[in-house]
């Protein structure tokens, strides 16, 4: 009876919270929102959906990775590459860059079958730094206005424009780049959520809690661990490509490869590993702290005055000492954190309310 | 065969930085089970400290050593106050903690020092000698002897001490080293003290000749991080031998294949997958390393 | 009375489960004590509350000095050495170096022919004293970590599941010298056991632990004679 009414509560609330991002995602932020802040969330959503993939990879299959800013890189080379030389549109390098980053994921997943944890990432961070060296060498030099800075240059603006079978109220370029991260996002977790749920998603789990016993039940191990990693690609590569829309170039320096390997690693953990919308939760927060701290943090701490350029040095400090406080606080995440608080605070009213002697 | 042996010397010199900061890697890996992503910045705090001592003109070997006692105590510190409260945290949740003291401690040094490129004074006469025209510098001889220093102290100190025991038992298994009255939080603090003073002095030792700023560990610890996998991740005799491998093949193949003309990083990551897909847990690594 | 260990009240568990519901038992100085209980009793909790790798309530006195609340290397220093469940060797060093370690809180000259002591009586661990300890067998790790706790000098020794994976012929051997032990050198020693039969002759006084309570005491003759210890324990 209780448990019932807990499961319609919890229905119901889930319901308008899914109204109410249907509303504020869909329409308020590309709609009423100024561009730069819109430009953002196109930025948080193409963060989310890596960490996404990387979330599968790491969190649901227990394999650490810091280097799938080198696939992310892979999608956002591919689409700019098609798009500026080849006269395609967007969402016909969609197709491609799938394809291409999960045939490069499983090619780089089977060696990866060989090294576990530590030395796992230790291979993937070398994925991440060897991606720019790699760009800078073999990407044709007449795509790249500014090579020294290994930039693939700005795209051509006509592309950008949101195509003609759009609804009309996607009017402007930046509307559009939201409107295609928004959906790529939404198709996202539904197939993450699909996966999650599905013998498959069972799989990787036993895989990543206990290989040994995964194998004696019969799962092939091999293949569960290589298809997590490809799929992870896919996702990172994807959202390369969503980049591009919305910054409309591609770029590819070590540190931002390393950077933004690191980036999806802290969206999956302070979102909340092994959650489907953990790491979307994470990508907002890691995109707009740094705007957060540029405009609402003090600039006066006790007596010690901080003026832009110092503010400017002392963001990823900020950022860094947030982090490590927030390991402390909630180490499973904000989302596996605060469902884990929320289902403790049912159970105990639940349990004052039938029982109230038992302990 | 000059120009061979001349590049091998560089190699080899390069190489002992990277072999110095796996070895720090490996202490604070031995002993809390962390790989710890701050140890390049650590080191990096330390080399602007070098820096700012030598600037209230400290003679520089005083400058490095007092870094190295504040960093000493900096590092037990840090594992103290850090990583003691989140050490039973899933590794994921540490690998986070260790990425945000990377941020947290760039940008504290380049907030407190300013970021601009500093130049730090030459702790010995720059030299180079030709033997058979080949060339060696002071650089590569310092760095190698540095290294062999900190071998001999680090052996003799874990080897023919009774703290080096302690310290070797908790590596091992700290639940039976407490039961016997090892103090294993003082071990921990001890590991992360001695891998910070390391770093101090590989840091202020090879950043001197090229300036010091706020990316100059980066790279450094890339190198070093494949140095660490190469080893084996818990083997200071393999973060030594593998760092010097790395240095040597990266100098080696930049000169005589030019197939990897501005992509050297293949270099020690193509050398790490291969040994790793013939021994995954690294050359001299134990078999029990699977966590990350 | 002053006994040895004198346990009054002793609550512990971990997280919000509590394994210990209050128990109260003692050791006297020169006593063999056993404890029995079915798997999952709070055997081996109770060791591990005695020597503060877990927290817990209650009173525990050794040698006039409570114990609760301290940490497992001041305890140690007390004089209480606990060998774990699962022999609990240093695998990564030498049975030379882990007999050092085991006399890591003494500062006295004669740690050199306390370990020529400990050779004598296991003459295995003299044989293989450079080998790596994870690379001898489960009895001989066994000799081991009983070597280990015995050269810190303790007053107690407590011993969790010695038998454990140990051959039958082996066990019997282990538990011949651990009788020898207390009979030549007196030490005190605190055993949690499975094969209550060897632990009943070996010790003087026992224990019977059910779901954290202690439903049975008294000497070992009497425990060994009791119809409950006899069908639950001794497969009679």
């Amino acid at each position: 009876m209780t448990a019932d009414r807990a499961r319609i509560i919890r229905l119901g609330v889930a319901f308008a919270l899914l109204i109410a991002a249907v509303y504020v995602f869909g329409w308020y932020i590309p709609q009423f929102y100024e561009q730069g802040t819109t430009y953002l969330w196109a930025e948080a959503l193409y963060i989310g959906v890596a960490a996404m993939g990387l979330n599968l990879l790491t969190g649901y299959n227990g394999q650490v990775s810091i280097g799938h800013g080198a696939f992310f890189g892979l999608g956002m080379y591919t689409t700019a590459i098609l798009m500026q030389s080849h006269d395609w549109s967007f969402t016909e390098t969609l197709p491609v860059v799938a394809a291409l980053s999960f045939g490069v994921g499983v090619l780089v997943g089977f060696p990866a079958l060989r090294v576990k944890g530590l030395y796992l990432a230790l291979v993937t961070l070398g994925l991440a730094v060897l991606f720019p060296q790699l760009t800078n060498r073999f990407v044709p030099h007449d795509l790249c206005k500014t090579c020294g800075t290994s930039q693939v240059g700005e795209l051509r603006r006509v592309k950008l424009l949101p195509p003609s079978w759009t609804p009309t109220f996607i009017k402007h370029p930046d509307q559009w780049a939201y409107y295609a991260t928004l959906t790529i996002a939404v198709i996202g977790i539904v197939a993450l959520f699909l996966i999650v749920r599905s013998r498959f998603g069972r799989a990787l789990i036993a895989v990543r809690d206990h290989e040994a016993a995964a194998e004696t039940v019969g799962i092939n191990v091999a293949r569960v661990k290589v298809i997590a990693f490809a799929t992870s690609a896919l996702y990172a590569g994807v959202a390369g490509s969503c980049f591009v829309l919305v910054k409309r170039l591609a770029t590819a320096s070590s540190v931002s490869v390393f950077q933004l390997s690191i980036e999806f690693l802290v969206a999956v953990v302070i979102g909340g590993t092994a959650t489907v919308v953990g790491p979307l939760v994470g990508g907002i927060i890691v995109v707009f702290s740094g705007r957060w701290i540029s405009e609402s943090f003090p600039s006066t701490i006790l007596f010690w005055h901080i003026n832009d350029s110092v503010k400017n040095l002392l963001s990823p400090a900020i950022f860094g000492i947030g982090l490590i406080l927030l390991m402390y606080v909630l180490p499973d995440g904000i989302v596996g954190g605060g469902r884990r608080i929320v289902n403790s605070r049912l159970r105990s009213l639940r349990r004052g309310k039938t029982s109230p002697a038992s302990t | 065969m000059a120009l061979f042996l001349t590049q091998l010397m560089n190699g080899i010199g390069s190489g002992a930085v990277y072999a110095s900061i796996a070895l720090a890697l490996v202490l604070v890996f031995r002993t809390t089970g962390i790989l710890n992503f701050a140890q390049g910045e650590m080191a990096l705090y330390s080399t602007y400290l070098v820096w700012f001592f030598t600037q209230r003109s400290v003679p520089v070997w005083i400058a490095i050593l007092l870094a190295m006692i504040i960093s000493f105590i900096g590092g037990a510190a840090i594992e103290r106050i850090l990583i003691r409260p989140v050490e039973q945290a899933s590794p994921l949740v540490l690998v986070i903690v260790t990425i945000g003291m990377f941020l947290a401690i760039n940008s504290i040094a380049q907030v407190q020092f300013g970021n601009d490129i500093k130049i730090l004074p030459r702790a010995y006469p720059n030299k180079t000698w030709l033997p058979g025209g080949v060339q060696i510098s002071s650089d590569t001889l310092v760095l190698v002897g540095v290294l062999l220093a900190e071998c001999l102290i680090l052996y003799l100190l874990l080897n023919r001490t009774r703290i080096g025991l302690a310290f070797r038992a908790v590596a091992s298994n700290p639940e039976s080293s407490r039961l016997v009255g090892v103090p294993v939080g003082r071990m921990l603090m001890l590991g992360w003290a001695m891998a910070a003073a390391i770093g101090a002095l590989a840091g202020a030792l090879v950043i001197a000749p090229v300036g010091l700023q706020g990316a100059s560990m980066q790279e450094i610890l890339v190198y070093s991080f494949a140095a660490a996998a190469l080893g084996g991740f818990d083997s200071p005799l393999g973060a030594v031998v593998a760092g010097l491998i790395v240095g040597v093949a990266g100098t080696l193949t930049t000169q005589y294949l030019h197939a990897v003309h501005d992509i050297e990083l293949v270099v020690p990551f193509g050398l790490i997958l291969l040994v790793l897909l013939v021994r995954p847990s690294g050359l001299f690594g134990s078999r029990r390393v699977e966590r990350v | 009375m002053s006994a040895l260990l004198e346990v009054s009240e002793l609550r512990a568990g971990y997280g919000a489960v509590r394994v210990l519901q209050g128990i109260d038992f003692s050791v006297e100085a020169g006593e063999v004590v056993v404890i029995l209980g079915a798997n999952g009793a709070g055997k081996t909790t109770t060791l591990r509350a005695i020597s503060g790798m877990i927290d817990a309530t209650g009173q525990a006195v050794f040698v006039g000095r409570p114990i609760i609340g301290r940490r497992p290397e001041q305890i140690a220093a007390a004089g209480i050495a606990h060998v774990p469940q699962g022999r609990g060797t240093i695998v990564d060093l030498t049975v030379d170096d882990n007999l050092r370690i085991g006399a890591y809180q003494r500062r006295d000259s004669e740690i050199a022919s306390d370990i020529d002591r400990w050779y004598t009586t296991f003459p295995r661990l003299k044989e293989r004293h450079a080998q790596q300890a994870g690379s001898m067998s489960g009895g001989e790790q066994q000799m081991l970590a009983i070597a280990r706790a015995l050269m810190a000098r303790p007053k107690l020794v407590l011993l969790d599941e010695p038998s454990l994976g140990l051959a039958p012929l082996i066990t019997q051997e282990l538990f011949r010298t651990l009788g020898e032990l207390n009979r030549a050198d007196g030490i005190s020693m605190l055993i949690v056991e499975q094969n209550a039969g060897l632990a009943l002759k070996l010790a003087s006084r026992g224990y019977v632990l059910e779901t954290g309570t202690i439903v049975i005491s008294g000497s070992a003759t009497d425990l060994a004679g009791n119809d409950d210890v006899r069908r639950a324990y001794l497969g009679i």
